[in-house]
């Protein structure tokens, strides 16, 4: 997410004024001692009492007490190497009861186990620039999608990142979000600063299998039955659509939590579009 | 009518004066020289219809002229009232006058005619009745002559006839006697036979005695029932054993040549030994020498001792080995021609097994070769080798060791395709690092880039000389002079799929997949490979793309007249390929460099503080650096490419800054309040803005000039500028130092683009964004921004 949206969102309340709702202060992360925030994640399950954020150099593990007013920093671990190295984004994998965070910063991707608060993995120059944002697969544990300056979106395999499983070069300028689509994961959600959002279909790396489930019961026949899939229709992956109905920047693409077939585009020049996945491709998912 | 009779005149007249007086009166066109014409082809057109021939083809008759017609004077069916009739039906009074003198002419003509004719032949006429005479008496005496040789004849056989009565008694006797005189030698010959078999051995005379026994066993086998005879026999028998020993032990001990041993089997097999035993045994003994040859031949081949060139060690195999098995096959199928196809099947079988381990050894050396750049002694060598086996080849057609032969030159000169090609790419990586120095050296002597368009052509005209070397070095395998260049594969496979597509075509493509490899490098950070060498890379593959190729092919199929009918890459396709490889260098130079400018611009705004900047007095030096920097890429890359069209431009350019400014002042009035309706405004008036401008691709593929080349580094530069310009926080100065930056980007970047439009497009956001992202909008004066920018 970009950065100017969330530390909006816990620092300065009053900023936010709308003629519905007064937001009021809960808790206050401090962070003084650590620097500007660039990301804050709630544990995806669980009783959200945990929160991981990312200041500059350091991810901070806060727990929050008494009804969410108070926040302790339970834990935190820093970024060492040559440079100012800053933290850009992370996310938390909704995996393994919530033990694994993800975080960006420069070219790298790292994963990090909260109860050690130790490095996990790392993707040494993921892309080539920047990396903008993270996420994880809902549905598939171990993939990741990644996107950043360079155009491109990628998709990795957490337990062998030597290469990535897949990547996309779509869009013309930075790639500022990617996102799962919660419930159906080949849907894949993008969101750049050429003004274009661009929905596609990964089939081939879904936890859901092309066409209809096969039944292993037996190997011969399973060989025996695939052929003839793959004759019918074989998995491709392909865009679905690219909407372009911005006239700047796109900086954030979310999906719907209600509705798994809305989602949400904001640009630069306020203008929210939301879309529908089109109504032949939902058949298709469904059906 | 006239004509008619004449004719019949005629033909009398020839038939008396026999053939040579047929041409008679020359001058009449209706004589009997036109009739005899006439009949002839009367048998012709008889033949003619046979053969299927139409008779109107024939010539000499004028087309279209009936021969039935009544009408024509002269044919056959001539209808003298018929004609007449039509005549008088016909023809005007005047017509029928001069046809009637013009009758008359031709009848007169005609009758004068017939008078010489007959004149001159009477004489001819009595000479020919005197000559038939003459004969007539002539022959009458000869019949006589005849009769009395008839009588003369019977007297003499019956004389022969009483002679041989009289002699037949004693020339039976005559007869007889010479039998007995016979039977007497042939006996005496018998009893003389042991003592003279054993001299024979004794003197080494083994042939002699060979023969003496065979003209003997036949008798003394037909009368062996008679004592006398069954000694001699015996003796003999004994004799010859001892015989056929010696021979054995003389052909075991193997000592003497070929020949000699050949000799020995031959007598061997006259002595009635069995021929299968002979012949195993002989192969074995000749074995047994080839494989001595096989040892040397590896001994040349072992590693120690400096191996001989290939063109000796063919030589030596050649004489050596192929000699002996040539030798060997041709005694062998001299002495064992009797043993049928099962004889030359253990030949072949024999040929097949050493000639294997020949080849073995030659494959073993030749590949010692494969590092050696000589061709020529190799192909040489490989000449040699293969016309030494073809002699054999012929002898033993059923080895197939000629196959096996053509085989291994195949073999070889496939490996020597892949050789060169190995040795062009190196050829080409090597002069990739040559320029990677280059381009390394003189930045550290101070001067930079002067010398690309000289790299370029360096790097174009040694590719090519390497090219045309491998190119002459392969063309010896196809020399004419050369006994395997006329075998169909190198005919045709070799130079069509061998030569062109995999040693010619296999380059192009692995240089341009070498090219291409530059832009997927990992390395995209930073500069593992140097902008200018993508640049000169891009250009490289773009003349090959415009000369190089089509070039290159012509050059190699004039060459190697490619008679294959073999599909072939054709020009065009290699064309798009190098072009697309040239594209993509392009555009990643553009991202490499656009991502140069970018760094710079990014960490300029990313570590400044905004919010505390003090007035603007002068342009920041990064955005000098920036000019700079792109007016030297600018120079490099108009090393290499064109200059390339750009819009027409307004002639003030620096007029649209008044209206950036007027419009970040509006947005300026209305930012600070926090009113729902500001934001409104702003949005709209910059929406409306975006209407009217179309969008910015920023990362597209760039075209093959310098202006498309530049305008996509500084896109890229300026969209970098403008998203990192969103990303923070502006107090009032800050506001105005990006105001003077963009006015300062503005008046010396414009030059570069296609469309100075886009220039200041891209600038105006970054002013606005600035604004936007400002608690405390106020611009600075125009005026003194220009004067900063100018001072600066």
């Amino acid at each position: 997410m970009p950065k100017e949206l969330e530390p909006g969102g816990h620092e300065s309340p009053d900023d936010s004024t709308s003629p519905a709702h007064t937001l009021e202060l809960l808790c206050h992360l401090d962070n003084t001692a650590h620097g500007s925030m660039a990301c804050v994640a709630w544990e995806p399950a669980g009783d959200g009492k945990k929160v991981i954020s990312l200041a500059d150099s350091h991810i901070l593990l806060w727990d929050l007490q008494e009804s969410s007013s108070q926040a302790v920093l339970a834990s935190s671990a820093s970024l060492e190497g040559k440079g100012q190295l800053k933290f850009t984004s992370g996310r938390w994998s909704p995996h393994h009861t919530g033990t694994q965070v993800a975080t960006a910063n420069d070219t790298t991707i790292r994963g990090w186990d909260t109860r050690s608060m130790s490095q996990i993995y790392c993707i040494e120059n993921a892309h080539g620039q920047l990396v903008r944002d993270l996420d994880f697969n809902p549905n598939k544990q171990y993939y990741l999608a990644s996107c950043g300056d360079d155009c491109k979106v990628k998709f990795w395999d957490t337990r062998n990142v030597a290469e990535p499983v897949k990547t996309l070069e779509q869009h013309s300028h930075w790639v500022w979000n990617v996102r799962y689509n919660h419930s159906h994961d080949q849907l894949v959600l993008t969101g750049s600063s050429d003004s274009r959002v661009i929905l596609s279909n990964m089939v081939s790396i879904s936890s859901e299998p092309f066409g209809h489930l096969v039944d292993d019961d037996d190997l011969s026949d399973q060989e025996e039955r695939r052929p003839e899939g793959k004759s019918q229709e074989p998995p491709q992956d392909s865009v679905i659509a690219t909407y372009e109905e911005h006239e700047d920047s796109v900086y954030a693409v979310d999906w719907s939590s209600a509705d798994p077939w809305l989602f949400a585009s904001l640009s630069y020049d306020g203008r929210l579009v939301i879309n529908r996945v089109p109504r032949a491709l939902k058949y298709h998912i469904l059906l | 009518p006239a004509s008619r009779l004449w004719a019949a005149v005629g033909a009398m007249a020839a038939a008396a004066a026999g053939p040579g007086t047929g041409s008679g009166p020359g001058d009449s066109p209706e004589g009997p020289e036109a009739e005899a014409p006439e009949r002839r082809r009367k048998a012709h057109g008889m033949l003619k219809l046979y053969y299927g021939l139409s008779e109107g083809e024939t010539a000499g008759r004028p087309p279209g002229s009936d021969p039935l017609d009544p009408t024509d004077l002269n044919g056959a069916h001539f209808d003298p009232e018929v004609y007449l009739d039509k005549l008088r039906r016909e023809c005007p009074l005047a017509q029928l006058m001069d046809s009637e003198t013009d009758m008359v002419r031709q009848i007169r003509a005609l009758d004068s005619d017939m008078q010489t004719l007959v004149y001159e032949n009477y004489n001819k006429f009595i000479s020919a009745t005197d000559t038939i005479r003459k004969m007539k008496n002539d022959f009458r005496k000869m019949e006589d002559e005849m009769d009395r040789l008839a009588t003369n004849m019977a007297v003499i056989t019956d004389f022969s006839a009483r002679i041989s009565a009289t002699l037949q008694d004693r020339h039976e006797r005559i007869t007889k006697l010479a039998g007995v005189h016979a039977l007497l030698r042939k006996l005496q010959f018998l009893f003389e036979l042991p003592s003279r078999l054993t001299k024979c051995v004794e003197l080494g005379a083994y042939g002699q005695a060979v023969r003496y026994q065979g003209r003997a066993r036949a008798v003394l086998q037909q009368y062996q029932h008679l004592p006398s005879f069954r000694a001699i026999q015996d003796d003999c028998q004994v004799i010859t054993a001892r015989l056929a020993q010696q021979l054995r032990q003389r052909f075991r001990e193997g000592g003497s040549g070929a020949p000699e041993q050949a000799e020995c089997v031959e007598l061997l097999l006259a002595l009635g030994e069995p021929a299968e035993e002979l012949c195993d045994e002989f192969l074995a003994h000749a074995r047994g020498r080839l494989e001595a040859e096989l040892q040397s031949l590896e001994a040349e081949l072992g590693p120690s001792p400096p191996a001989p060139d290939v063109l000796e060690f063919t030589d030596l195999g050649g004489s050596g080995f192929v000699g002996g098995l040539c030798q060997v096959a041709s005694a062998y199928q001299e002495l064992f021609a009797a043993q049928g196809p099962a004889g030359a099947e253990k030949l072949a079988a024999f040929a097949r097994e050493l000639g294997g381990r020949y080849f073995a050894l030659v494959e073993r050396r030749l590949a010692q070769e494969q590092g050696s750049g000589d061709n020529s002694l190799l192909v040489r060598a490989l000449d040699r080798f293969h016309r030494r086996l073809r002699a054999p080849g012929a002898l033993l057609a059923a080895a197939g060791l000629a196959e096996a032969a053509t085989e291994i030159v195949e073999r070889v000169a496939r490996e020597r395709l892949g050789h060169h090609l190995q040795g062009l790419r190196a050829a080409f990586l090597g002069c990739l690092t040559d320029v990677r120095q280059a381009l390394a050296a003189p930045r550290l002597a101070g001067k930079e880039g002067p010398g690309l368009a000289e790299l370029l052509a360096n790097v174009a005209s040694s590719i090519l000389s390497h090219i045309k070397a491998s190119l002459a070095a392969v063309h010896l395998f196809t020399a004419k002079e050369v006994s395997f260049s006329n075998k169909p594969y190198f005919r045709g496979e070799f130079c069509s799929q061998g030569v062109r597509e995999g040693l010619i075509v296999g380059f192009i493509r692995s240089m341009c997949q070498t090219a291409q490899s530059f832009c997927d490098s990992p390395g995209e950070k930073g500069g593992a490979t140097p902008p200018a060498l993508l640049l000169l890379l891009s250009r490289l593959c773009l003349d090959y793309e415009t000369a190089t190729i089509s070039y290159i092919l012509t050059l190699t199929d004039e060459q190697f007249l490619v008679q294959d009918q073999s599909p072939v890459t054709p020009v065009s396709t290699l064309c798009a390929e190098a072009r697309e490889t040239a594209r993509r260098l392009l555009t990643h130079y553009v991202k490499v460099q656009g991502l140069v400018i970018s760094q710079m611009l990014r960490k300029s705004v990313e570590t400044r503080d905004w919010l505390s900047t003090l007035e603007p007095r002068n342009v920041r030096a990064v955005m000098k650096r920036v000019v700079e920097d792109t007016t030297a890429i600018d120079v490099q890359v108009g090393l290499l490419y064109e200059e390339g069209v750009r819009k027409a431009q307004s002639s003030d350019s620096s007029k649209r800054t008044f209206s950036v400014y007027s419009s970040s002042r509006q947005q300026g009035r209305y930012a600070p309040s926090y009113t729902p309706s500001a934001p409104m405004d702003t949005n709209l008036l910059s929406n409306i803005q975006k209407l009217f401008s179309e969008r910015i691709d920023v990362f597209s593929p760039v075209e093959f000039n310098k202006v498309s080349v530049l305008t996509g580094i500084i896109k890229i530069s300026l969209k970098t500028l403008l998203e990192c310009v969103r990303l923070r926080t502006f107090g009032r100065f800050g506001l105005q130092q990006v105001q003077v930056d963009c006015h300062f980007l503005q008046l010396y970047l414009w030059r570069f683009v296609a469309d100075e439009e886009l220039v200041h497009l891209l600038l105006d956001e970054v002013v606005a964004s600035a604004a936007l992202r400002c608690p405390d909008p106020v611009p600075m004066e125009p005026s003194v921004v220009e004067v900063i920018c100018e001072r600066g």
